[in-house]
């Protein structure tokens, strides 16, 4: 049997909305956090406790053994300056680390160039979910785009025995032609790249066999498509994921502990996926959200702020935690509300690509920044 | 009717509006060109959509990031009576590209496109005032932060520069001094977020934080304020040549993205200068130019020259299928299907707007394309796949696939398709004969059929172009 791919694959899982930090790892022995929140606090008795001061939410149980059996690195007071409290806004920030100008280029596209200069194969870089995001996307890097890997592809919406017809007369459609303008011929390519990517696809989810049984919610789904794209050794070196439904103004207690469920279970039943089957050592996640929540809570949830956190978590991740927890001491509120971010985000990719990933981060991520060391 | 008269209505309609169904197209067809482009160009001949219908049916339009809102601009582009007043619209919000990203405030957004429809048609001066007090553009560009005593270039730079000359047309000291003149020109919200919800912000001028001083712009000097700033503007060539570029790469053919603008020549520098001349010798009336671009011999001559756009693509497949003719919530499953495609309405991605032409397709957009169309043109119970399937039963008798290809290309267009498309679609009508519309015991697999080779069609690479 041929050898499974050593090199280093990135996981990024993205926590759409703003995740609530606080509300996350959870500085339960502060008088100051409780006073901030009236309402939406994790009362200290339910806290799943890794130190002294801080904890889990009670519904993170898996990222806490993830953390014990010393295989999660939590950065934590991660942000950029001048936070903007847009989602979006900030969500481009962290997707083309251009926190001043609006940029256009993806950071996870740029560092795809690199790890495949020839565009060679059009699954190093593979993003689930609907639509792409910005971080993968920059002119001339091929990124493929799984919503439903089952599913996935051209005329996906024809039965089977009929689609492979059908797919046939698209390949004939799309083959350039001598003389065709420039445009018709870039879309011939294109289009044959989705062929390509739908051939070399159908082998992940054929293959497959695990005794993981994945819930039934949206990141369990994609991470169970990462997991599935990974083993059929692709070629995949980033994978993009997102969970959404962290915009969490109102109703957040509920809201959040559902998430935290469906994020730590899915998390959990994937790093639990590619162990059995002896394929995780080159591979490690990096869960990251735009901005954290404000400090106060509004009575039902929490609005915009700053000053995330970030796990990074993989076989080969020296757990603990790095950078600094942000004070929540008031005196120390950035603007008299927000938490004041203790790393820069770019120093986070920055890890990632050159220490994982074996890229320059310099030219991607728009500078040097402070990095952590979280792999042994 | 001659064929080529057919393929120009559909080609006018196309890039004027979004489309039009077959029935339509026949109508309009009987009549000369230019009087459907004097039809187009005075959309006030026509009635507008029903504001109150809209209102009552759809309730809460601001909601979501406006999302809701962006669905029922959609309808509007499938239903209105007056299809360039859309594409207007359409087209100054791809070059005025304002993101609802930063305010998180849909009205304000709403209420800019809803100048855009207003005044699209005008003369680039009142277009570029209204631009100029529009609150969702103010706080976009920072000018709400552009003061006396401490002056924000945002604006003043952007308009420059991605609103009406282009780089290489003025310098920074103009820039300083535009900036300046729209000094105090700023917003205020006549109710809070909190607990009101949402209302549209307005414009306000700020007498106390206006620079009054005296300005040199562009060789003009004077105590200018931004209207003096836009009158300048206006009269410039360098104006008329950039708006011209624009409109030349939104309504006739893909051309470079506007920061190559500065280095690489038009595609058609005599068709630019034509535009050129009609805004000079209007004033920079919008109208007087869409009439010359729309009557001009370059025009016509484009045909499927254009990639179309996400909203190009999804709303001419809702009017080739002629569906939500009526209200209907599935109008809001249409701009997540173009956001996925990659093109968000309200949500440009940068100032720059969408980058346009080839670079909306990448292999995620194209899967999104094909299989939006490829899916909606299954659907037998539309009115439009209806009409192609009685079309040809009416032709009678059997189509040999030749025929059959034919006809189907004619029907879903007429579409262009090269010789490779042709022959990949013959083969798929080979495999199964000739097509029987006469006996109806067939009914059932020869529909299926004419459904497998519309599919075929609007999955083609050909169909992806306008």
């Amino acid at each position: 049997m041929k050898e499974r791919s050593q090199e280093p694959v990135l996981v990024v899982l993205q926590l759409s909305g703003g995740n609530d930090f606080m509300n996350t790892l959870i500085p339960y022995t502060s008088g100051d956090y409780y006073d901030a929140r009236p309402t939406v606090a994790i009362p200290q008795e339910d806290v799943l406790p890794i130190n002294d001061t801080l904890g889990f939410h009670p519904s993170a149980g898996p990222l806490k053994e993830l953390y014990e059996r010393n295989k999660m690195a939590i950065v934590q007071g991660i942000g950029y300056p001048n936070s903007n409290r847009s989602h979006f806004r900030a969500m481009d920030i962290w997707h083309t680390c251009e926190p001043h100008e609006v940029g256009t280029e993806g950071w996870v596209a740029k560092a795809v160039r690199e790890l495949d200069p020839r565009s060679e194969n059009v699954l190093t870089c593979v993003s689930l979910g609907k639509g792409l995001p910005r971080a993968v996307v920059s002119s001339g890097v091929p990124v493929t785009s799984v919503d439903n890997l089952e599913a996935y592809g051209v005329m996906t919406g024809i039965a089977e025995e009929e689609r492979l017809e059908a797919l046939e007369i698209f390949k004939h459609m799309y083959t350039p032609a001598v003389g065709a303008q420039a445009a018709m011929d870039y879309l011939g390519n294109t289009g044959l790249d989705v062929l390509k990517g739908t051939d070399m696809l159908k082998k992940a989810p054929a293959e497959y066999k695990s005794d993981v049984e994945y819930a039934n919610n949206g990141i369990a789904k994609s991470l169970r498509d990462v997991a599935r794209i990974h083993l059929a050794d692709l070629g995949t070196r980033i994978f993009y994921t997102q969970h959404g439904g962290y915009d969490t103004h109102s109703r957040e207690l509920l809201l959040h502990e559902q998430l935290m469920t469906e994020l730590s279970g899915a998390v959990m039943d994937f790093y639990t996926d590619l162990e059995e089957h002896a394929a995780g050592d080159n591979v490690a996640i990096l869960v990251f959200t735009e901005f954290g929540r404000r400090i106060r809570d509004n009575g039902s949830g929490t609005d915009h702020g700053s000053g995330g956190g970030a796990f990074i978590i993989g076989p080969r991740v020296k757990g603990g935690l790095y950078a600094e927890y942000p004070s929540v001491v008031p005196a120390n509120w950035l603007n008299g509300e927000d938490l004041r971010h203790t790393i820069d985000f770019r120093g986070i990719y920055g890890t990632m690509l050159e220490q994982w990933m074996g890229v320059e981060a310099a030219p991607i991520v728009g500078g040097t920044f402070e990095q952590v060391h979280p792999f042994a | 009717m001659g064929e080529n008269r057919l393929a120009l209505t559909a080609h006018l309609m196309r890039r004027a509006g979004f489309g039009a169904t077959r029935e339509e197209l026949e109508t309009l067809a009987e009549r000369e060109y230019a009087e459907l482009v004097e039809d187009l160009v005075n959309p006030e001949r026509f009635p507008p959509v029903d504001e109150d219908v809209l209102e009552r049916y759809y309730g809460w339009l601001e909601g979501v990031q406006g999302k809701v809102w962006s669905g029922v601009w959609i309808y509007r582009m499938v239903n209105s009576q007056r299809p360039l007043e859309e594409k207007m619209a359409l087209f100054w919000h791809h070059v005025f590209a304002t993101g609802v990203s930063k305010s998180d405030h849909p009205p304000s957004s709403i209420q800019q496109i809803k100048m855009l429809r207003r005044l699209g048609l005008q003369d680039l001066r009142t277009i570029l005032l209204e631009l100029s007090r529009d609150p969702a553009m103010i706080f976009w560009l920072d000018n709400n932060e552009n003061h006396a005593a401490d002056p924000n270039e945002n604006y003043g730079r952007e308009l420059l520069e991605l609103f009406s000359m282009g780089v290489g047309n003025y310098s920074e000291t103009d820039i300083k001094m535009a900036a300046r003149a729209f000094t105090g020109w700023t917003f205020e919200q006549p109710l809070g977020l909190y607990p009101c919800g949402f209302y549209p912000s307005r414009f306000t001028y700020r007498e106390d934080d206006h620079d009054e001083s005296e300005k040199t712009f562009l060789g003009e000097s004077g105590k200018f304020d931004g209207a003096d700033i836009i009158d300048i503007i206006v009269r410039q060539p360098a104006t008329a040549r950039f708006i011209a570029r624009h409109l030349y790469n939104f309504f006739v053919a893909d051309e470079a993205q506007v920061p190559a603008w500065g280095t690489v020549p038009p595609r058609d520098p005599e068709a630019i200068d034509t535009l050129v001349k009609a805004y000079m010798d209007t004033d920079g009336d919008m109208r007087s130019v869409m009439r010359t671009l729309l009557n001009s011999d370059f025009f016509k001559e484009s045909q499927f020259q254009r990639v179309k756009s996400p909203v190009e693509l999804v709303v001419g497949t809702l009017k080739l299928v002629d569906t939500n003719r009526f209200p209907d919530t599935n109008v809001m499953s249409y701009p997540t299907a173009t956001m996925v495609m990659g093109q968000q309405l309200l949500n440009p991605p940068t100032v720059e707007g969408w980058h346009t032409g080839k670079e909306w397709i990448d292999g995620g957009t194209l899967n999104e394309r094909v299989n939006f169309a490829v899916n909606l043109v299954a659907d037998t119970s539309k009115p439009g796949v209806q009409a192609i399937m009685d079309r040809l039963e009416k032709d009678g008798g059997s189509l040999t696939p030749s025929e059959f290809v034919e006809r189907c290309l004619d029907l879903t267009g007429p579409i262009e398709a090269s010789e490779e498309t042709r022959a990949a679609l013959l083969r798929f009508a080979e495999s199964g004969g000739d097509l029987d519309m006469t006996s109806s015991e067939n009914g059932e697999s020869t529909r299926e059929r004419i459904v497998r080779m519309l599919q075929l069609i609007v999955a083609s690479r050909e169909y992806q172009f306008a």
